[in-house]
């Protein structure tokens, strides 16, 4: 188990130190390597496969990794349904992402470079995944967002990217605080950060221990799911390359937060309070990316609004308690075939177009981009929840779920679930429909084309994937009993169903038909260039969203208005919070440069009024 | 009545051997010629302080709380202190030993005849060896100090000798010897706040031993007023040379000023010693009235953490970035102190090696990068320097991330126990403004692990310097040390485990 790790952290160390000698061979030895450890995970798999349920968790220690006094921690893995999953999905959607970038990078004079990080990727979100205690997922989960900072601001370049990789890495940090957090309550609750440890102890702890570690498991989920209230980073990391976005962004590093939810599911069981967090922080997410997505020009943008949204999907299945856990996984997994899928498409109609990314310069690629306007096509229908692709399976039973959890929240955490649906067909119809059809609008000097064998082949196998997927992983709810030991979904008393599978099922597609069919009426016909006569409310939000012609002419209508309002605090009050915090430590830091003058008499004073400032402390302690 | 003082002169043996070793040193300088002078410098330090390394090994069992009357205690947490100096000052000396890095004749003035004629010759300040063995000897001293006044002798043992090689760059002369001038200023001034505070607690207990104080402290119905002034005053004095906020100000003048190499050997020998002294006068001298002295120290952590890591982000030069890193350093090691615990003391006695290491690491590799002029401490001109110099950039990389508290490495393990020791003692907001700052402090390391690999050198770019044999194995020893020590931190942890106790 432990090669699955240590060959591709090998191959990405051999690849940075070796250099320029590398040159040569270090794309292909990265992809071997990756195809490898897929190819170690399947065995894996086929092997667990044929156990019982109840022995098919591996745990493999490795050595005492901090043993001091009563505070043990092993360094061990922990091969389970859950994570095999995760091993599958990471190697599997890694490897064919290595494929896609030997064509994507070739002419990247640091293609190298970029295959070490991706190795390192790989590494570290597998021990992110395999981890056995919080404190081995956190080296994971530490090494990931290292990995996902190298590799979007890979291209440096550029100061935007420099300035979205700064972004990106202010959001994790406080993700983080969060996860080293929970994890020292729970060394100070249970004595223990193992799963197994943490698991046994959880039942006797009091509900305010459980309830914050379950808090602070949340924020960490946040940081690295791109999750309401810490989501601004994600829109911004697609400043990276393109095979980076669809891996790290859509597929694996953004979906720790489901797992490590998931993972912690004992803890979230047995706090209420916990979950109705978790589902409001899902809820708020899902519809917030959704919304987002209607207003984005650049592509990228707009796909990475919707994973954010999707994902949302899946934060909120793990809320809703043991039922939730699998269908989040199944959902999540799908996701991961056609959201990656779709985002190497979005890559080879940039190669196509010289990396123009506003879709308002796309138009009628269709015809000369075939195969990736077809696998999009899939991706699309997939993300859709259209039967019988993989998106019908996953995210219709998060919608049937939510509606049968109960009470009165039910309902409106149901419509908000259906809701997103719809928005999502509008939003994502928008995209094929500037992208792919209609009338022709690139610049003169454009020459698209279909892209590589290289290129396309792993699209089409994630096509297949966005099809198949969901149809194999719920036939005789395989997924669902396969991860059954693990999220323990054993002792849920069905509850009063308040809505069939079909009803949902209808209603869904109801909803996702007419946000189709009105983007479909509305982008049927669009300006290369936003127009100059709007009204001034317009004028204000074009200065906020970038000159977008679309959004403005939603603005004005008062059923949309929420848009702007959703938009503008995205960018004002949270991008703004965020911004805040990095000028405050600026001027601060400037300050303090100041004090620092250089003059011994002033270090001196300094000096003096600490000694007054500790007589003072003492004065108030003693008083 | 009179007692014959007890001297336990086996337990003594690792500082008289480094003070022997210094004086030889010393009668080298007088009858030995340049030709060889250098040479056996080197040796005679390298070997004084392997030999004193193996009597610390040998007498670790041999403990007793009064080796020389009551004035000295050698305890499991004085011993492995005493080791980790030694250790560090081993790697040190390694940089050290390199010849450029001191000016030919500190007498002269700068820039003047004298001083072209003496680099013509090849002179060389070998004082600097014995000098540098003086110190240590302090250092060895300063953590095993169990009275006041032994404390003073080693805080001036320690400190003399730096204020004079602080000021014997070669480059830039005149901002070191602006930095040994300060260094000795604010030195003066601390050091009369740590006697006068010693005074005030002779009034207060009419000793000047830690044990009796701690005894006064708990007897009711004596006048705790001269107990505080003192208390704080002898802080001040000690948070001096630790250099934690707002008694920093001298760390990144003389940081930057110094010789790198001594910079290095400063930033992590001095920080070990002067958080011995402190460890012991607050977990024995002052252990009675700690929600007295809690609460200022919170306060100073919490500053120091604060301060030291966004004042960082301002700077451009990397000899002032790591001075400021140092000074974050100092704060999340006070943490340990207020923790105030077993696992706060194992925590902070494995934090101080491994930051230790990475220092001493980290300073070696600034004084490789180099121009034709000498060495370059611009951080805009180390762009780019991992296309040239892969494995240099990937080692310095490695301290930055230990220095950061990045899994894997000995920085994260000495973080996570120290804040886990905290956390367990009750004093949750520090450990939250710590995990904070710390993630402050990753920003700037993580910017200058950008600018090494993600920027494009430029023709200002400096290069690296063809490191000799012995700066390739002290910049191994801690590249070594701080990856082994993230994956196996049992190897030390153990051993600090089992020799965190403090005889009173």
């Amino acid at each position: 188990m432990v090669y699955l790790i240590a060959l591709p952290l090998l191959s990405s160390a051999i690849l940075l130190l070796l250099g320029r000698i590398a040159d040569k061979w270090g794309h292909l030895l990265a992809t071997l390597v990756s195809a490898s450890a897929f190819g170690f995970g399947v065995q894996q798999f086929l092997q667990m496969h044929k156990q019982p349920g109840s022995n098919r968790a591996v745990t493999q220690k490795l050595f005492d990794w901090i043993s001091v006094g009563t505070f043990k921690v092993d360094a061990s893995l922990l091969l389970d349904q859950l994570s095999i999953c995760f091993v599958l999905l990471i190697t599997g959607v890694g490897t064919l992402i290595h494929i896609y970038s030997i064509a994507y990078m070739s002419h990247d004079k640091d293609r190298r470079r970029f295959f070490a990080f991706l190795n390192l990727f790989i590494a570290a979100m597998l021990l992110l995944v395999l981890g056995d205690s919080y404190l081995n997922l956190y080296v994971g989960w530490e090494g990931v967002g290292l990995a996902s900072y190298l590799l979007i601001g890979f291209w440096n370049q550029n100061p935007v990217y420099a300035v979205a990789a700064k972004k990106a890495f202010v959001a994790n940090r406080v993700g983080d605080l969060g996860l080293s957090l929970a994890i020292m309550i729970s060394f100070a609750q249970f004595g223990t950060a193992s799963f197994s440890g943490v698991a046994a102890g959880a039942p006797h702890a009091s509900s305010a221990a459980l309830t914050a570690i379950g808090a602070m498991l949340l924020l960490a989920a946040a940081g690295k799911s791109a999750q309401f209230p810490l989501q601004s980073w994600l829109g911004d990391a697609m400043a990276g390359p393109t095979p980076v976005s669809a891996l790290i962004h859509a597929a694996t590093m953004v979906t720790a937060g489901v797992y490590l939810i998931t993972r912690s599911n004992f803890i979230f069981d047995a706090s209420s309070t916990a979950r109705m967090m978790v589902i409001a922080v899902g809820v708020i997410t899902l519809l917030f990316g959704a919304i987002v997505g209607t207003a984005k020009d650049d592509i990228k943008k707009a796909l990475a609004a919707s994973t954010m949204s999707q994902i949302g999907y899946m934060i909120l299945a793990t809320g809703l308690g043991p039922v939730g856990y699998a269908f989040a996984i199944l959902h999540l997994l799908t996701h991961g075939f056609f959201k990656a899928g779709m985002f190497l498409g979005a890559g080879s109609v940039m190669h196509g177009m010289d990396d123009e990314v506003n879709m308002r310069k796309y138009g009628g690629l269709a015809k000369v981009m075939p195969v990736t306007a077809i696998t999009f096509g899939l991706g699309y229908l997939a993300i859709l929840g259209v039967p019988p692709f993989a998106g019908f399976y996953s995210k219709d039973k998060i919608i049937e779920t939510a509606f049968n959890s109960g009470g009165s929240k039910a309902i409106v955490i149901g419509g908000a679930a259906l809701l997103g649906a719809g928005i999502t067909a509008f939003y994502m119809t928008r995209v094929v429909v500037l992208t792919f059809a209609g009338a022709r609008r690139w610049k003169s000097e454009a020459h698209p084309h279909e892209s590589s064998f290289l290129m396309w082949a792993p699209m089409v196998v994630l096509a297949i994937g966005s099809v198949a997927s969901g149809f194999l992983l719920s036939m005789g709810s395989a997924l669902v009993n396969w991860l059954q030991p693990v999220v323990n979904a054993s002792h849920v008393a069905s509850g009063k169903e308040l809505m069939k599978p079909m009803t949902v099922s209808v209603l869904a597609l109801g909803v996702v038909v007419l946000g189709a069919g009105y983007a479909i009426i509305k982008y049927r016909a669009v300006a290369a260039e936003a127009p100059e006569k709007v009204s001034i409310f317009t004028r204000a939000a074009r200065m906020d969203l970038g000159q977008d012609i679309v959004n403005d002419k939603v603005f004005v209508k008062p059923g949309f208005a929420l848009t702007a309002g959703l938009v503008a605090v995205d960018y004002k009050v949270i991008d703004g919070a965020v911004r805040l915090v990095g000028w405050l430590i600026n001027e601060i830091s400037d300050v303090l440069r100041k004090i620092q003058n250089g003059y011994v008499r002033s270090y001196a004073l300094m000096m003096l009024i600490g000694v007054f400032i500790c007589v003072l402390i003492l004065w108030m302690v003693t008083a | 009545m009179f007692n014959t003082p007890i001297i336990d002169y086996n337990l003594l043996a690792p500082i008289l051997i480094v003070l022997g070793g210094a004086l030889l040193g010393v009668l080298v300088e007088a009858f030995i010629g340049k030709t060889y002078r250098a040479r056996i410098q080197i040796t005679i330090a390298m070997i004084t302080v392997v030999i004193a390394f193996a009597w610390v090994i040998k007498i670790h069992k041999a403990l007793s709380p009064v080796a020389a009357v009551a004035s000295v205690s050698i305890d499991g947490m004085g011993l492995v202190l005493q080791g980790t100096v030694l250790a560090l000052a081993f790697v040190a000396l390694m940089f050290i030993a390199q010849d450029n890095h001191f000016a030919p004749v500190a007498a002269a003035l700068p820039g003047s005849e004298e001083e072209a004629e003496a680099t013509v010759s090849g002179t060389q300040m070998t004082e600097v060896y014995p000098l540098v063995l003086f110190a240590i000897s302090g250092m060895m001293l300063f953590p095993i100090a169990h009275d006041l006044i032994t404390l003073f002798v080693g805080l001036e043992v320690l400190s003399l000798p730096l204020y004079i090689i602080t000021g014997l760059a070669r480059r830039r002369r005149i901002l070191s010897q602006e930095a040994a001038l300060k260094y000795f200023l604010l030195g003066a001034y601390s050091s009369a706040f740590f006697v006068f505070g010693g005074a005030f607690l002779y009034g207060y207990s009419g000793s000047l031993s830690l044990a009796t104080i701690r005894q006064t402290t708990i007897t009711p119905g004596s006048n705790h007023i001269f107990l505080f002034i003192g208390m704080i005053f002898v802080t001040v004095g000690l948070l001096f040379k630790v250099g934690a906020v707002p008694f920093h100000a001298w760390t990144p003048d003389v940081y930057q000023g110094a010789p790198t190499a001594i910079t290095g050997f400063m930033a992590a020998c001095t920080k070990v010693a002067a958080f011995g002294a402190l460890l012991r006068i607050y977990f024995v001298g002052f252990s009675g009235v700690a929600n007295d002295w809690k609460p200022i120290l919170t306060t100073i952590a919490i500053i120091t953490m604060v301060g030291g890591s966004i004042a960082a982000i301002a700077q451009k030069d990397v000899k002032r970035t790591l001075a400021y890193s140092s000074i974050t350093h100092a704060g999340f090691l006070l943490v340990g102190i207020v923790a105030l615990n077993r696992a706060g003391l194992t925590a902070m006695l494995f934090y101080l090696v491994a930051y230790g290491f990475a220092t001493l690491g980290a300073f070696g590799v600034v004084t490789l990068v180099q121009d034709s002029s000498g060495e370059v401490s611009d951080l805009n001109r180390w762009a780019g320097l991992a296309k040239k110099s892969p494995w240099v950039a990937t080692a310095f990389s490695l301290f930055l991330l230990s220095f950061g508290g990045i899994p894997l490495t000995a920085g994260f393990i000495a973080k996570f126990s120290i804040f886990t020791a905290a956390y367990a003692s009750g004093n949750i907001g520090i450990v939250v403004v710590g995990v904070i700052s710390s993630a402050i402090a990753l920003f700037f390391y993580l910017r200058v692990v950008l600018t090494l690999f993600f920027k494009e050198p430029t023709a200002e770019s400096a290069t690296v310097a063809v490191p000799s044999l012995m700066m390739k194995i002290g910049i191994g020893i801690a590249f070594a040390i701080t990856l082994v020590l993230g994956v196996y931190p049992n190897l030390l942890f153990n051993l600090v485990q089992s020799l965190s106790n403090l005889l009173v």
